[in-house]
């Protein structure tokens, strides 16, 4: 392919006189209590501590409710009431009993999907759009899918007799509250465990909305216990001597920590952790359509994605073409209010997850980036950033070597293709990856070298309660979803 | 030619995205508005007759008087023989008469033939011609005799602005018709256009998103900016404001306007004015108060 030459001083303008007029999404329909306590043994208990904290809308900095701040006590009211759920419950209901309960759990998400979608999108930042079709949807799913695996277990795994670990204890972290409660909680109960879930202080609510769910649907009590709070609430949870397994999903950081802490320990684990992904675009691909897949792959949720496509490899021969095209692409992004419909990229999570992805921005900047903001407008409260890309950044750029979670993408250039996959490679993570090419041989090539746990091919951020998601090296280890997803929630027996 | 190679299953997940836009209030009035204005008024029959394009003509002039502030639209469409009719119709209006040509719609002539039909529609007034290309030969991947046929229509047609059809129903592929849009382009059309009405399936989204980013290309590459005109199946205002955000979306505001985009239909124009009326009453009048031309 010979390299196009661009006229530099050319424009396109998508500031245009035909403006979308807002069309947000009622929130009419949903109710948010006050306060809210700890679902322990079925029921909404009040916190031993009698300490509460805020969860704010991070789009207009509103509170929306106070939230229970479990302390040690309380987790071990939680953990005490999962134990008496498995041993006298639910380790002696027939499987397929237990994939009924799991399949009410699923339908009742969906009824009352529209009041999901909408808390999701008021707690988190993110836009409806996403929370509507893709984090509700999917979370059910993941409901149904492992319903379907209760009572199929012993066929799965020809050969061996299989048992539950006991009690999981769960933590999830604040980028898709409800669908990685989901994510953690279905496999779990399908293999016959009881839980004890934490989720992110700062989206507890869809959470506290599945266990008004779990209520709903009669859930044995105890069979799920959610407790909200911080990190002490994780740390006095992970180090309970009580539970038989830990399933995380958050930072690096707090996995390593995780790891230390229950080295020496019976407990099993699965941790779910940072990303770093290359996306890999060759000059024979499908220009156009790779944009808005790279697109995607970093703007989806904010940049809050642990697959996040976040370091971007052009072929020399297309890296103009495709910078302009990205360039104007991300000017036809809406960001804004994320409960309108139309709304593309919703509020930063937090206050401190902005300002991490501000100090990013000024380390690149510092490192001789080339920082490229789109021209949109951001809502003066709140927390927000322009989606943003950096040129002229390189391997050993920070913000290139280290997770940033939002919406910061690092474009560099490459040669031939095993220079692709050599720099795709060296990274201290290996989640996901992305190939853009329209040669099949390539894309086998390529994917079979690359070191992640997911690559997707012309296509990224693709999810399926069927498919196995999960890291290489410091992105994790253990894999959730499909019947990979069942393997940490059981014990072969001989 | 080294034209990009598309990938179907990346433009149909774009198109879904797109059509998930929420335009609603002052911002569909404003695109029913601007989707009439938009309009080439077709008729394209074989039974047509002076007094049936006459009657099309007074519609694109005084599409409903009833209301105040809408629009005339931006042209009328018609074969060679009415060109003269529709000139005379139109007099004194803005409204631009286009005239299908060479051996429209299947285009199964001599080059000759197409030329002279040319040359006759434009002698008669047209403004603007509509050519078929020749989709045998290009499916026989003859690309040159494509170009070459396109250069000569454009040179027959003078001062007339050139819309070239590259009837995309026929061509199978996003990929031929990326590469047939930019030999169009390269060729000379001032416009692209998607169909001739005549075959299914004519105009869709993920076509003429496709048409469009070629279009976007062939700008940055040259300068110069084509206009589009998807045409055929495009009968509700619903679907026609899809086509606007795809626009606005691709090629921005030096492309929303009818210099640079149209509409081909028939019958679009009429559910325009019912949801115009719609917005600006807050009610439905019945079909019957519009009229049928």
């Amino acid at each position: 392919m010979k390299k196009k030459s661009n006229k530099k001083d050319l424009k396109l303008k998508f500031d245009t006189t035909w403006e979308y007029a807002p069309a947000p999404e009622s929130k009419d329909h949903v109710k948010i209590n006050t306060r809210y306590d700890l679902f322990i043994n079925g029921k909404f208990t009040a916190p031993d501590s009698g300490k509460y904290f805020d969860t704010i809308n991070p789009a207009t900095e509103a509170k929306l409710a106070s939230v229970a701040d479990a302390n040690q006590k309380d987790v071990d009211k939680a953990v005490k009431a999962a134990r008496s759920a498995y041993e006298n419950v639910w380790s002696k209901m027939p499987a397929k009993e237990r994939g009924k309960y799991i399949y009410r759990i699923a339908r009742v998400m969906q009824e009352r999907a529209r009041e999901l979608a909408v808390i999701e999108s008021m707690d988190g930042g993110k836009a409806i759009r996403e929370s509507r079709d893709i984090d509700i949807p999917l979370a059910a799913a993941h409901f149904f899918y492992y319903a379907g695996w209760a009572d199929k277990i012993k066929y799965a795994i020809p050969g061996a007799d299989s048992r539950a670990l006991g009690v999981a204890g769960q933590i999830i972290p604040w980028n898709f509250p409800l669908l990685m409660a989901a994510w953690k909680i279905a496999p779990a109960l399908a293999a016959g465990n009881t839980v004890v879930l934490k989720p992110a202080e700062t989206t507890p609510l869809t959470a506290l909305k599945l266990a008004e769910i779990i209520q709903e649907a009669d859930l044995p009590a105890g069979v799920v216990n959610i407790i909200t709070g911080a990190g002490a609430t994780g740390a006095a949870l992970v180090n309970h001597p009580g539970i038989d397994k830990i399933a995380f999903t958050g930072s690096t950081d707090v996995g390593k920590i995780i790891q230390k802490a229950i080295a020496g320990t019976n407990k099993k684990y699965t941790l779910e952790l940072g990303g770093k992904a290359a996306n890999i675009i060759f000059e024979d691909a499908a220009l156009d359509q790779a944009v808005e897949g790279i697109i995607n792959g970093i703007f989806f949720n904010q940049g809050h994605v642990c697959c996040a496509g976040s370091r971007l490899f052009v072929q020399e021969s297309v890296m103009d073409t495709v910078v302009r095209k990205l360039k104007d692409r991300m000017e036809t992004l809406i960001v804004g209010d994320p409960l309108d419909k139309n709304t593309d990229i919703g509020a930063i999570n937090s206050k401190e997850q902005l300002s991490k992805i501000r100090q990013y921005l000024k380390i690149g900047v510092n490192e001789g980036g080339e920082m490229y903001q789109s021209s949109c407008k951001v809502p003066s409260k709140g927390y927000w950033c322009k989606p943003t890309l950096f040129t002229n950044v390189s391997q050993s750029s920070r913000i290139i070597q280290e997770e940033i979670f939002g919406p910061v993408l690092g474009i560099q250039s490459f040669r031939t293709v095993e220079e692709a996959i050599e720099k795709a490679n060296n990274i201290p993570y290996g989640l996901s990856g992305g190939v853009w090419t329209d040669k099949g041989s390539k894309i086998f090539k390529v994917t079979s070298q690359i070191r992640a746990g997911v690559i997707w091919a012309n296509t990224y951020n693709k999810f399926d309660p069927t498919s196995p998601f999960g890291g290489y090296k410091e992105s994790g280890m253990g894999r959730e979803g499909g019947l990979h997803g069942l393997m940490p929630y059981l014990e072969l027996a001989e | 030619m080294d034209s990009p190679p598309i990938d179907q299953v990346g433009v149909e997940e774009r198109i879904s995205r797109l059509t998930k836009r929420s335009i609603k209030k002052e911002s569909k009035l404003s695109a029913l508005k601007l989707a009439l204005s938009m309009v080439d008024l077709t008729t394209l029959d074989a039974k047509d007759t002076p007094g049936k394009v006459r009657q099309l003509c007074t519609k694109a002039m005084h599409p409903h008087d009833a209301i105040p502030g809408i629009p005339q639209v931006a042209a009328v469409c018609v074969y060679p023989t009415m060109v003269r009719v529709a000139k005379q119709s139109l007099k004194g209006s803005d409204i631009q008469v286009a005239a299908v040509s060479t051996a429209f719609p299947s285009g199964m002539s001599t080059r000759k033939v197409k030329i002279e039909e040319t040359r006759y529609a434009v002698n008669e007034g047209a403004d603007e011609i509509d050519m078929v290309i020749s989709r045998g030969h290009f499916l026989q991947g003859e690309y040159n005799y494509v170009f070459d046929e396109i250069a000569a229509v454009k040179e027959a047609c003078g001062e007339a602005h050139l819309k070239v059809i590259l009837e995309t129903g026929e061509l199978s592929t996003l990929d031929n018709i990326r590469l047939a849009s930019d030999i169009a382009m390269l060729a000379g059309a001032d416009f692209i256009k998607t169909s001739t009405g005549k075959v299914q399936p004519a105009a869709t989204l993920p076509v003429t998103l496709v048409m469009l980013e070629a279009i976007r290309d062939f700008y940055y590459e040259t300068g110069k900016k084509i206009g589009m005109k998807p045409a055929g199946g495009i009968a509700t205002a619903k679907l026609a404001i899809q086509y606007l955000v795809l626009l606005r979306e691709t090629l921005g505001d030096d492309w929303l306007n009818p210099k640079m985009f149209r509409f081909g239909a028939s019958t679009l124009a009429n559910d325009l004015l019912m949801q115009i009326v719609k917005e600006q009453t807050g009610v439905y009048q019945s079909i019957d108060y519009f009229s049928k031309d």
